[in-house]
């Protein structure tokens, strides 16, 4: 396409009205506005990758608010009108506050032009009265989430509703095809290409690694060819202006609160205008955010900002944002995407940042203007995390990206899909088999995964034929495919989406008064408020009396009320329980192998805080530093224990499988591990005799993922939470029904028992298969694992020592109650028995 | 170790893997709180499990019946997870059932989820019974505390902390003088033994004879830890 000529074509073309606007404003529109403006009004779905604060929204929005200008504002009773009317454009995001953000901010312009175009939001928060009524009588512009649109393609009215579509804008679409979400959307849109064929496709996106994968899932795929849509890349910003903190104070060998930064951290808010403080974790935002206070004598507006905080209190941080009155907000991945929170001019990053997308896609928050450069600075943690924070600052410097691959999609999704069709109008199996397969992500579904997909939301599997409830979809007399019951459908509406929250319990606070009883020691509770919401399995830990921090402040937790964690105030100021859990994203392959660079080359040390390159020194000389292709094990005695650890750097996930694998083969091998602890960097292994011995080539071959993989899943009870999720989106479990509240806790007890069944009497049902690869790919990191087996196969660097090297002491810091191999329980359970007769054998009296 | 055993009221019992309990003299097995049928019995709470529990208690029974080669087997009471139980067998597990009580000796003790009242048990084979005495030992579902006894009803398990790791394991508890047995059925669950339920049986201290993968391990009481409590 040539560029220069379309743009000057499109600039003529853009309507008077928009061209005076953007005069008033002092502005021009930007060449990538005009280049995505000029392909959509030649008709060509197109791609959009700018960054942030480039005016990509804006530059999605024009074709469609030119089109309805030129539509001009309908006639009253005309068909264009009320009831019966179709939408004209869809605006899809992940969020659902930057679907209200979007909104407000498109009100600008279209009210200072007068155009003559109505837009409103539809989220899991709009009340249902207007639910309905957009239902019947649909806006111009409808700003939504992927949800959303499968709850509206399930109504026998799609066709009219969608039919007219002209413009679907997917923002932030890098994360929305991230996840399972992304699957279910790529199937409403096969279902929209259908309805609406004409309907141009606009995706707005973040810089990323490999634009292509985002061009297939715009547009619907066709057996014969690939099919990609049109790519406009935005100018750069400009290269950003990051940096590693030079700490002051001594780095930690361990652990994950940088608390030693804290008075860094506080000093770099003073600097700033507003500073954007990103945190892993909802409870490592909470402690921050307590300790800046804790030394915040100048008594600075600094705010906490996290998805478990309850909405009222989120949004009066969003509105004070906005107003530009914070100096500082500590948060969590919440802020991560495309919302725009003003001025802020620093970002800083604790702990590790573990991909170099996701940190450019943090830096971005800062400056908002394409010709300034971004300010960050990076917050390790621990020594390790120095090394990582490092590799990111030469990645985002140099601008080098990583991701994920693409995605295949998720069998349990698609049983979904499959539903919510039925539920809309019946359908011929062939025909929607057909329509899946043009969706990007289910591109290569085979006749026979389809066919079994049917199966099992027509009879739920083999093992559960026996029972109607699973019979969802039935055959009727033309051979079309109808939900079987009126109630399957209420039933699919109520349990519709991909996000499985993890039970969460509201967090209320309450006041202690003498109780009425007047028993000392036992006062009464009595009502207070809401405080937010925590993970039930959080809860589950806490015994009365227990003090943790949650929502800024420390309190203090007296019992569980239902679904309800009532607390008090404590006046601690050292909470007892700390609630740090890692990150759920694991360390990028990218970013890892930059780390095994730096590791490899001392050369390159001099970028370090000097204490951590002291650490790596003393390394050197006391035990080995791996070569970048070498994996080094070193094997140590220590108190009445052999030790065993090796540093892949593949993420705490592969580690974890691997030490479960490795444990597995040494028992095996009569080494007797007793058990493992596995960190994003390394792994330890310990047990009761020394493993300096073994046949290491053995032990790390990568026949590991065969027998012994599949002998350990089977005993393992790991999977059953992937697998309740699995249940959950297909249709198997209901998240709840009408008047049947079930709390997280009796949801995950019917799913053990359906899991353990189904494993002894239909071990190839299609929701274990789909278990079991969500697992591959998430929990167990299997394919990372495989891939680190292959690469160090005849690179193991083995370093037998007398005693702890430095490299190691971070994980064997870590080691906390780590679940083992089952065999080594037994030992244990043997090792008690006998205690008693030792006892015996050795009593003085 | 597959012949451990220990005495109970002077009379050798043998624990086995499986959770039942072998007496080579009276040449008698003994299972406890089979709850047949409680698959299906989540039914009515709107959990629809497949019904196949019932076939892996039988299948687990089975198979230590062919072990032992017992003339007598005493199922000590709630066998059926409720009173309706039976008539909700499918045929092929009413048949396995019944090839059982024609082999050998049947008596099923009643139990307070399948009391005297359950209807269908009859047609299954095998005699019905409060209690049955052989010997010095009483069978009985609910124990008593009175000493001779074999009993189930509890659902024992055990837990101990070593080398700061906790384990959990359904048991066999005795006191020598009396005998719990774990539950046998496919979907129940397990009572920490030092749940006060257990004082009421027991005078004195007991031992929990827990059952690990491949063995049986006896433990004494002192060694057991109860459940972390929660708040």
């Amino acid at each position: 396409m040539n560029v220069t000529g379309a743009v000057q074509t499109a600039e003529n073309n853009l309507p008077a009205p928009f061209l005076a606007w953007f005069d008033s404003r002092g502005w021009a529109p930007r060449p990538h506005q005009l280049a995505l403006y000029a392909q959509a009004c030649a008709g060509n779905s197109t791609l959009l990758i700018a960054p942030t604060g480039g005016g990509k929204t804006l530059a999605g929005f024009l074709p469609c608010l030119t089109d309805l200008t030129a539509r001009g504002r309908p006639k009253p009773g005309s068909s264009e009108t009320g009831v019966g009317k179709g939408l004209h454009t869809l605006y899809i995001s992940p969020l659902k506050a930057l679907a209200v953000d979007i909104a407000r901010n498109l009100e600008t312009p279209v009210s200072e032009m007068g155009l003559p175009v109505t837009m409103e939001t539809r989220t899991g928060d709009t009340p249902p009265a207007r639910r309905q009524r957009q239902r019947h009588s649909p806006p111009d512009i409808l700003m939504t989430t992927p949800e959303q649109i499968a709850l509206l393609l399930s109504h026998n009215n799609a066709p009219i509703y969608f039919g007219g579509l002209k413009y679907i804008i997917l923002d932030e679409l890098h994360s929305l095809v991230a996840s399972k979400r992304g699957d279910l959307l790529s199937l409403g849109l096969a279902r929209i290409a259908k309805l609406a064929p004409d309907a141009i496709r606009i995706g707005l996106s973040a810089t990323v690694a490999e634009p292509d994968h985002l061009r297939r899932y715009l547009v619907p795929q066709t057996i014969e060819r690939e099919q990609m849509s049109s790519l406009i890349q935005g100018q750069g910003a400009v290269t950003p202006d990051v940096s590693v903190l030079a700490s002051e104070e001594h780095i930690p060998w361990s652990g994950h609160s940088a608390r030693h930064a804290y008075g860094e951290i506080y000093n770099i808010i003073q600097a700033s205008k507003t500073a954007l403080v990103f945190v892993n974790t909802r409870s490592q935002a909470e402690m921050i955010f307590q300790e800046l206070w804790r030394i915040n004598e100048d008594g600075l507006a600094i705010a906490l900002h996290h998805g478990s905080l309850a909405k009222e209190q989120r949004r009066k941080v969003e509105a004070a944002m906005t107003r530009g009155d914070l100096r500082g907000v500590v948060c969590t991945s919440t802020l991560d995407l495309g919302i725009d929170w003003g001025d802020v001019d620093m970002v800083v990053s604790v702990g590790a940042p573990k991909g170099a997308s996701r940190l450019l896609q943090r830096i971005g928050r800062a400056n908002h203007r394409l010709d300034e450069a971004s300010r960050a600075i990076l917050v390790p943690a621990n020594r390790f995390e120095v090394l990582e924070c490092v590799a990111a600052q030469d990645a985002a410097i140099n601008g080098e990206l990583d991701g994920p691959p693409p995605r295949t999609g998720g069998i349990d999704v698609l049983a979904q899909h499959v539903l919510g069709m039925a539920c809309s109008e019946p359908f011929d199996a062939d025909a929607l088999f057909e329509e899946v397969r043009s969706a990007a992500p289910y591109q290569d579904l085979t006749r026979e995964t389809w066919a079994r997909v049917l199966d099992f939301v027509a009879t739920g599997g083999y093992a559960l034929r026996r029972y109607d409830q699973y019979r969802r979809i039935v055959k009727n007399e033309a051979g079309l495919y109808r939900a079987a019951h009126p109630k399957v459908v209420q039933r699919y509406r109520l349990n519709i989406g991909t996000i499985i929250e993890e039970a969460l319990m509201r967090v209320k606070l309450v006041k202690k008064r003498p109780g009425k009883s007047g028993k000392p020691g036992e006062p009464s509770l009595r009502g207070g408020r809401f405080l937010g919401e925590v993970e039930e399995f959080f809860v589950s830990q806490l015994k009365a009396g227990d003090t943790f921090l949650f929502s800024g402040q420390v309190l203090r937790f007296e019992g569980l009320s239902e679904t309800e964690a009532w607390v008090t105030r404590s006046f601690d100021d050292d909470p007892q329980i700390p609630s740090f859990y890692g990150g759920k994203f694991p360390l990028s392959t990218y970013l890892a192998a930059k780390v095994r660079d730096i590791l490899a080359d001392p050369e390159s040390w001099q970028s370090l805080p000097p204490q951590v390159a002291e650490w790596l020194g003393i390394q050197k000389w006391r035990s080995v530093l791996p070569k970048a292709d070498e994996l080094l094990i070193e094997t140590f005695p220590r108190s009445d224990k052999h030790y065993l650890v090796c540093y892949p750097f593949e993420g705490r996930l592969a580690h974890q499988s691997l030490g479960m694998l490795l444990t597995r083969r040494l028992d095996r091998m009569g080494a007797h591990p007793l058990g493992f602890v596995a960190s994003e960097y390394a792994l330890a292994i310990w047990g009761l005799n020394d493993m300096s011995g073994v046949d290491l080539d053995a032990l790390f071959d990568e026949d590991m993922l065969g027998d012994d993989m599949e002998a350990w899943l089977a005993e393992s009870s790991l999977l059953k939470r992937t697998f309740r999720d699995c249940a959950m989106i297909a249709g198997l479990i209901d998240r709840r029904l009408p008047g049947d509240e079930k709390s997280g806790r009796q949801i995950t007890v019917s799913s053990d028992l359906l899991y353990t069944v189904l494993k002894d009497h239909q071990p190839d049902h299609i929701l274990l298969e789909a278990t079991w690869s969500d697992a591959a790919t998430g929990l167990l990191d299997i394919a990372r694992l495989g891939d680190l087996l292959k690469r160090v196969k005849g690179h193991l660097a083995h370093k037998p020592l007398e005693r702890v090297s430095p490299l190691a002491v971070p994980v064997l810091l870590d080691i906390a109650k780590e679940p083992v191999y089952g065999a080594a329980n037994e030992a244990l359970l043997r090792e008690a028995s006998q205690d008693e007769l030792i006892e015996e054998a050795t009593r003085l009296v | 170790m597959s012949d451990y055993s220990f005495h109970v009221a002077g009379i050798r019992v043998q624990p086995d893997l499986s959770g039942a309990a072998w007496f080579p003299d009276l040449k008698t097995l003994a299972v406890a709180d089979l709850h047949f049928e409680k698959g299906t019995s989540f039914v009515r709470r709107g959990l629809h499990l497949p019904p196949y529990d019932t076939k892996a208690t039988l299948g687990r029974l089975g198979d230590v019946a062919e072990k032992f080669q017992p003339e007598r087997i005493i199922a000590l009471g709630d066998s059926f997870h409720d009173g309706q139980g039976p008539a909700r067998l499918d045929g092929d597990d009413v048949a396995a059932i019944q090839r059982l009580t024609r082999n050998t000796q049947w008596i099923w003790i009643f139990g307070n989820h399948d009391p005297a009242a359950t209807r269908g048990i009859d047609d299954l084979g095998g005699v019905a019974l409060e209690e049955l005495c052989l010997g010095d030992l009483t069978f009985r579902h609910e124990p008593q505390g009175t000493g001779g006894e074999v009993a189930g009803h509890l659902h024992p398990g055990a837990a101990i902390r070593q080398r700061g790791r906790r384990i959990r394991r359904k048991c066999f508890v005795s006191d020598g003088a009396s005998l719990i047995l774990p539950a046998f059925g496919a979907y129940t669950g397990s009572l920490n033994v030092c749940d006060p339920a257990f004082r009421e049986v027991f005078d004195g201290s007991f031992r929990a004879h827990i059952i690990g993968r491949e063995e049986i391990y006896s433990m004494a009481q002192a060694k057991l830890v109860p459940d972390r409590t929660g708040p």
